[in-house]
C-alpha cells in the first residue's frame, strides 16, 4: 500500500509536470501546440547535445536549452501560427505536422537509447518506509511542485501574468485595456516551450531516450488538459493526481500493459461527460452545444 | 514612391460557368468544360498498363489514401475534424481479417461485410462525441486507434502484436486494380454530387454556422451521424482492401501513419474539393513511395508539406489550378495616395 501511494504520487508529479506547460499555452492563447511532444524530446537532444557534446557544465546546458527550445516556441508563433491564428485546424494541423517533422527527423537522426541518456540531478537513493526511491524521482516532486507554486504566484501576482489571464479570459475586453494578443499568445508560446524543457530534464534521465515518449508526452499532456481543464492549474493538478493513482494502481494490480489503455478511456469519459474538464469553467457553451 | 501594382482577375469569356446550368455553344466550349474532368480518369484508367510491378502496387496503395481522403474531406465538409482516419482504416482491416481468418469467409463476402459491420461500428462509437465541437472532437478521434492499438497490444486477441497472418488475396491483380480505381472514381462522382444537393447544402451549414442550421429545425446531430457514417464506410472499405492486398493485418493499420497521410494530401490539395483530395493522395504517395529508401526521413517531408502548404497556400493546389484555368490574372496599376 506504501507503494502505491509514493509511486502513485511520484507518477502523478510527472504527469502534472509533462501537462503544465501544454496547459498553459492553450489555457491563455487557446492554440493547441500539438508541436509539445517533439519540443520535450528536441531539448533532450539539445541538452544532451551541449552537454555531451560541447562539453558545457549541465546547469549551464540546461538553461541554455530552455533559452533555444523557449526561442523555437517563439519562432513557431511568428512564423507558423500568426498566419493562420483563429481557424483552428489550421492551426492544430500546422503544429502537428511540425511536430512530426520534428520527432520523426531525430528518430532518423537515431537518437534512441542508452548512449543519449542525460544525467540524474543527484545519484542515489533513498529508503521510504521500505521502498527505493531515486534522489531524480524526488526531484521530479519538488520540481513539480516549485513549478506549481511558481505559475500560481507569477499568474496571480505579476503584471505579465495579470495580463495573460485577462486575455484567456475576454480577448476583446483585455483588448481594449491595451493587452495586445499577439504578444502575450507569443509568451504563451515561450513559457509553455521553456516548460516542456524543465519536465524533459526532469524526467527524461529516468528513462532510456526514445521518440515515441514524444508521442506519449503529448498524449499524456491532451489527456491531463483536457480532464482537468483548459488553463486551470488546480484542474492540472486534480486531474494528474485521478490519472497518476489510477495508472499507479493498474499497473501494480493488473498489468502495465493497461495504464495507458486507462488513461486513454479517460479521456474519451472526459469528453463524452464534461468538455470542459473538470474545473474548466469558461467555453462550457462554445465547445458543446 | 514609384508604381505600384496589384493583380486583378478576370472570368475567361466561356458563357459556360455557372454552378450548375450550362449553355454550351461550340465544341470549344464543351472541351473547356470536358477535358479537365475526363482527362484524368482517361489518364488514371490508361495508367495502370504502363507500369511495373512495384508502381502498381503504389497505385493500388494510392487509390486506398485518396479512399481515405474523400471519406475524411466529407466529415470535414461536415464540420467534424477527424485527427484519426486510422480507426476507419484499422477496424475495417481487422473485422475483414476476422472474418477471413476465424470464420474462413472468401474475399467477396468479407470486403463487403468489414465494410458495412466496420463502417457502422465506427460511426456508432464516434456518435458518442457527436456533441462536440470544433478539436475536441478531433482529439477523441485522435485518440481511438491509438486506445484499439494499445488494447490490442495489451489483450493479445486478434493476433496481438504479430497479427492476423495468411489471409487471402486478390485473385487477379488486374482486378484489384480497377477496383480500387473504380472504386475511387465513384466515391469522387458521388460525393461531388452529394455535396451539391440540398442534402450537401445541410452538410456545409452544420459546418459553417451549425447553430443556424439548429434554428432552422434540422437535427444536425442526424445529418453528422449520416456523414459520419458514410465517411466511416469508406474508411472502413479502404482498411478492409488494403488488407486483402497485403494479405494480413496487424496492428500498423492504426498507425499514425494513416492519420496523417489522409489529413496531410487533402490539405495539400485542397479541403473541400474531393477532387483535391484525390489530387493531394496521388501526389504524396507517389512522392513517399519514392522517398523510401529515405527511411522516417519521408515522414518528415510530407508533414514538412502538410506545414507549409498550410501557411503558405491554404486554398490547396485544387484550388489553385481551378483559379487559374478559370480566371486570368494581370497586373493593374494602382496609384498611391501620399
Amino acid at each position: 500500500m506504501d507503494a502505491v501511494l509514493i509511486y502513485g504520487l511520484i507518477n502523478s508529479t510527472t504527469l502534472a509536470l509533462i501537462a503544465i506547460g501544454f496547459s498553459l499555452t492553450f489555457g491563455i492563447s487557446g492554440v493547441f501546440n500539438m508541436a509539445y511532444g517533439a519540443f520535450y524530446i528536441i531539448s533532450g537532444f539539445i541538452t544532451w547535445s551541449l552537454f555531451s557534446v560541447l562539453g558545457l557544465p549541465y546547469p549551464l546546458a540546461v538553461v541554455l536549452c530552455i533559452i533555444i527550445v523557449a526561442c523555437m516556441g517563439v519562432a513557431t508563433y511568428w512564423l507558423v501560427l500568426l498566419r493562420i491564428r483563429g481557424m483552428l485546424l489550421s492551426e492544430a494541423i500546422a503544429t502537428f505536422g511540425l511536430g512530426i517533422a520534428i520527432l520523426e527527423f531525430l528518430r532518423w537522426k537515431g537518437f534512441i537509447g542508452f548512449r543519449y541518456n542525460l544525467p540524474t540531478f543527484i545519484e542515489g537513493s533513498i529508503n521510504v518506509g521500505g521502498n527505493i526511491v531515486d534522489y531524480q524521482r524526488l526531484c521530479i516532486v519538488g520540481i513539480g511542485l516549485i513549478l506549481v507554486l511558481f505559475l500560481w504566484f507569477f499568474a496571480h501576482h505579476t503584471k505579465i501574468g495579470l495580463s495573460l489571464r485577462a486575455i484567456s479570459q475576454a480577448e476583446r475586453t483585455a483588448l481594449c485595456f491595451g493587452i495586445e494578443s499577439d504578444r502575450s499568445a507569443m509568451v504563451s508560446l515561450f513559457l509553455g516551450s521553456a516548460l516542456a524543457v524543465v519536465a524533459a530534464v526532469t524526467i527524461l534521465p529516468l528513462t532510456m531516450a526514445h521518440i515515441d515518449l514524444g508521442y506519449d508526452a503529448l498524449m499524456l499532456a491532451i489527456v491531463v488538459t483536457i480532464v482537468g481543464g483548459a488553463g486551470s492549474t488546480l484542474g492540472i493538478i486534480v486531474a494528474s493526481f485521478i490519472l497518476g493513482y489510477s495508472q499507479t494502481l493498474v499497473s501494480m494490480y493488473v498489468a502495465s500493459h493497461w495504464t495507458m489503455v486507462v488513461t486513454l478511456i479517460a479521456i474519451v469519459v472526459a469528453l463524452a461527460t464534461r468538455p470542459s474538464g473538470l474545473f474548466g469553467k469558461s467555453k462550457e457553451l462554445e465547445e458543446r452545444v | 514612391m514609384g508604381i505600384r501594382y496589384r493583380q486583378e482577375r478576370i472570368d475567361r469569356k466561356v458563357k459556360a460557368r455557372s454552378d450548375d446550368v450550362y449553355a454550351l455553344s461550340s465544341y470549344r466550349e464543351i472541351s473547356y468544360l470536358l477535358v479537365p474532368r475526363v482527362l484524368p480518369i482517361i489518364a488514371l484508367l490508361v495508367l495502370p498498363l504502363f507500369l511495373g510491378v512495384y508502381w502498381q502496387k503504389v497505385l493500388v496503395i494510392g487509390c486506398i489514401i485518396a479512399l481515405l481522403s474523400l471519406s475524411w474531406d466529407l466529415i470535414a465538409s461536415t464540420g467534424m475534424i477527424c485527427l484519426g482516419q486510422a480507426l476507419f482504416f484499422g477496424v475495417g482491416g481487422y473485422f475483414t481479417g476476422v472474418l477471413n481468418h476465424y470464420l474462413g469467409l472468401p474475399i467477396y463476402l468479407a470486403i463487403p461485410a468489414a465494410t458495412l459491420s466496420g463502417g457502422a461500428f465506427c460511426a456508432i462509437l464516434l456518435s458518442l462525441a457527436l456533441r462536440l465541437r470544433g478539436l475536441y472532437f478531433g482529439l477523441v478521434t485522435f485518440v481511438l486507434p491509438m486506445m484499439f492499438y494499445r488494447i490490442i497490444e495489451a489483450t493479445k486477441i486478434l493476433g496481438g502484436t504479430e497479427g492476423l497472418p495468411a489471409l487471402s488475396r486478390f485473385p487477379n491483380t488486374w482486378v484489384e486494380m480497377y477496383l480500387a480505381i473504380g472504386i475511387v472514381l465513384l466515391c469522387l462522382f458521388v460525393f461531388r454530387r452529394l455535396i451539391n444537393t440540398d442534402y450537401g447544402l445541410v452538410l456545409m451549414g452544420i459546418r459553417d454556422n451549425d447553430r443556424a442550421v439548429m434554428r432552422g429545425g434540422i437535427n444536425t446531430y442526424w445529418f453528422k451521424f449520416q456523414a459520419l457514417l458514410i465517411g466511416s464506410l469508406v474508411g472502413a472499405f479502404a482498411g478492409a482492401f488494403m488488407t486483402h492486398h497485403l494479405g494480413f493485418v496487424g496492428m500498423s493499420a492504426f498507425s499514425l501513419d494513416y492519420c496523417i497521410l489522409p489529413v496531410a494530401s487533402t490539405v495539400v490539395g485542397g479541403i473541400g474539393t474531393f477532387a483535391g483530395a484525390a489530387l493531394g493522395a496521388s501526389i504524396l504517395v507517389p512522392l513517399s513511395e519514392a522517398l523510401r529508401a529515405l527511411g522516417t526521413l519521408r515522414i518528415v517531408i510530407y508533414s514538412l508539406m502538410m506545414t507549409i502548404f498550410i501557411v503558405t497556400l491554404p486554398e490547396g493546389i485544387f484550388h489553385y489550378l481551378e483559379r487559374r484555368y478559370h480566371q486570368f490574372v494581370r497586373l493593374v496599376e494602382i496609384e498611391l495616395e501620399e
